[in-house]
């Protein structure tokens, strides 16, 4: 069930000139949340920002009744959070939307690319205590972009590309060597990132016959589907990213 | 205890504040944030007679103090309504209310009357406002001669409350009203969302699939209390105030100006129980202000 609660501001750590995390803590026990759901964040007191921004929980921390957030700065509103003291009040909705698919002892690959690594956290954990094989790869323009390799390293192996070739392969994520090696077999791929690059994936995946999960970042004003501003085009017709998604099989996408 | 009860037409509210349709679902979406009976009323999103997909992505573009939305009516269809939601919202201890659309007055027609059939449904909303839509909508609102047609029409087929949700893109707010209220409305809702666009300059792109959208949001609240003013003035028939209400004191304003009850709109998407807040902020304002009966703030602006 979601709920509206105030949170106090934990920690800030900036993990380079553009992106942090933000750790929110509560008094009472935090409710469910599954790799893949996002909360709303108000933004209070700020000039120009009057809605509220959705984020993916990077991480979940059940015994401190903390979680945490990834948060690139994009506009007026990221930038803001990024500069609350220790202890100042947060308000958020949360938990919303759906969930990954979870398999158990499969052979799955993640891909994640610039601030779309944020949900991955979660899901590599969950996807590792069932027994699955996991890949990840992460793509960014530098090096700077490339975060939580070490995180991932305890699920699986991991791979990464960046665009001036300053880490990993260079290129564009799916340029990357393994996806045209002819032993690429994976039974699920996951994705996150921008619309291009999940695009790109999508249709490797669908080349290949293998299930893709996608996870959508859409504008949206309510978060629980109510503005029906965030829709997605589907082969079901216009779904709402923040209550039907924000994770979808790539299939039914119109891409 | 002070009284926030009021009678509009044959509506008995058990407060002034309802939610204003296309901000708040069918009030289901809710139910985990506040028990939406505790409203005066519902206005649920916007109905027409087949499944609407609505405006492509993207339909909404943050304004400062506001937003701008060309969501475009996506719903789908009465039909549906009837069969998957109506069972499931009919109980609330609330009144529902249908906001009515269509692209020609046969297709208002065709729907008041399979609206008039659901005994839950004390009231109809007949929307001649929606700015998102290329045919009906606010095509209807904005001249005389087809704001009366369709009033018209409409009340010749229900009989029970007959609101007229009026659009404020108009040159003469009072005109348009003085129209609907001769065509045989029973109460007069205003405004809907101000038709307005958004660029971005680095781009050179519109933010909306449409170019232009629907502002909404307190920085609409100003005109949009000038607007209800000016019709409380001109009518004898009681009317829903909204426009960028935020609280308690925002919703105060607006029965000052002469509004009976208030639509909750934008407001809700920020904080799903912000409606529920008004309410008790207009119970303390009365306490404080020694007000027992909340009629006795309907348009009682002092000079």
């Amino acid at each position: 069930m979601k709920r509206i609660e105030d949170l106090s501001v934990k920690n800030i750590s900036w993990l380079n000139s553009n992106s942090y995390v933000l750790e929110l803590s509560g008094t009472k026990a935090i409710p469910d949340i599954l790799p893949g759901n996002f909360a709303e964040i108000r933004v209070d007191h700020h000039p120009g920002v009057f809605l509220r921004r959705p984020f993916s929980y990077l991480d979940v921390d059940e015994k401190n009744n903390s979680i945490s957030f990834f948060v690139k700065v994009v506009g007026k509103g990221s930038r803001k959070l990024g500069t609350l003291e220790k202890g100042e009040l947060v308000n958020v909705i949360h938990p919303l939307g759906n969930a990954f698919s979870i398999p158990d002892n499969k052979k799955v690959l993640i891909t994640g690319g610039g601030s779309g690594i944020a949900p991955f956290i979660m899901l590599g954990r969950e996807l590792k205590s069932r027994g699955n094989e996991i890949t990840i790869i992460t793509g960014g323009r530098s090096s700077e972009d490339i975060l939580f390799s070490e995180e991932f390293k305890a699920y699986g192996e991991v791979l990464c590309t960046t665009e001036d070739g300053s880490l990993g392969e260079k290129g564009i994520l799916t340029e990357h060597p393994i996806f045209t090696k002819d032993n690429f077999d994976f039974d699920l791929i996951y994705t996150c990132g921008p619309e291009g690059m999940m695009k790109a994936v999508a249709k490797i995946a669908r080349d290949k016959g293998i299930a893709c999960e996608a996870s959508l970042e859409h504008l949206m004003a309510c978060g629980f589907g109510v503005c029906l501003c965030c829709i997605q085009e589907t082969t079901e017709g216009n779904k709402c990213v923040c209550t039907e998604g924000p994770v979808f099989n790539t299939n039914d996408l119109k891409w | 205890m002070v009284d926030l009860s009021i009678k509009i037409h044959e509506l008995e509210l058990k407060n002034p504040v309802a939610t204003a349709s296309g901000t708040f679902g069918y009030g289901e979406e809710f139910t985990d944030f506040f028990d939406p009976g505790a409203l005066g009323a519902i206005f649920i999103k916007g109905l027409t007679l087949k499944n609407r997909d609505g405006n492509p992505y993207p339909r909404m573009a943050e304004t400062a103090s506001g937003m701008l939305n060309a969501v475009g009516l996506q719903n789908k269809g009465i039909e549906h309504f009837i069969e998957n939601i109506y069972p499931a919202i009919k109980n609330y201890n609330t009144h529902i209310i249908a906001n009515v659309n269509g692209s020609t007055v046969e297709e208002y027609i065709s729907l008041t009357e399979k609206i008039n059939e659901l005994d839950h449904i004390p009231a109809i909303e007949l929307n001649i406002s929606c700015p998102n839509v290329k045919e009906g909508g606010m095509a209807f609102g904005v001249s005389c001669p087809s704001a009366i047609a369709v009033t018209n029409a409409v009340r010749k087929v229900y009989d029970k409350t007959l609101i007229v949700k009026l659009s404020p893109n108009v040159t003469d707010i009072a005109e348009m009203a003085l129209a609907v209220e001769g065509a045989g409305a029973d109460t007069i809702s205003l405004v809907n969302t101000f038709l307005g666009m958004a660029i971005d300059a680095e781009t050179r792109k519109p933010l909306l699939s449409t170019i232009t959208g629907g502002l909404s949001g307190p920085c609409i609240k100003p005109i949009a209390l000038r607007m209800v003013w000016q019709v409380y003035q001109a009518v004898k028939i009681p009317v829903f105030g909204m426009g960028g209400i935020m609280n308690a004191a925002d919703a105060i304003e607006f029965i000052l100006s002469g509004s009976s009850a208030i639509q909750v709109g934008t407001a809700n998407f920020i904080d799903p129980q912000i409606s529920l807040k008004i309410i008790k902020g207009i119970e303390e304002y009365m306490e404080r202000h020694g007000v027992e009966n909340v009629k006795e703030l309907v348009g009682a602006l002092e000079d």
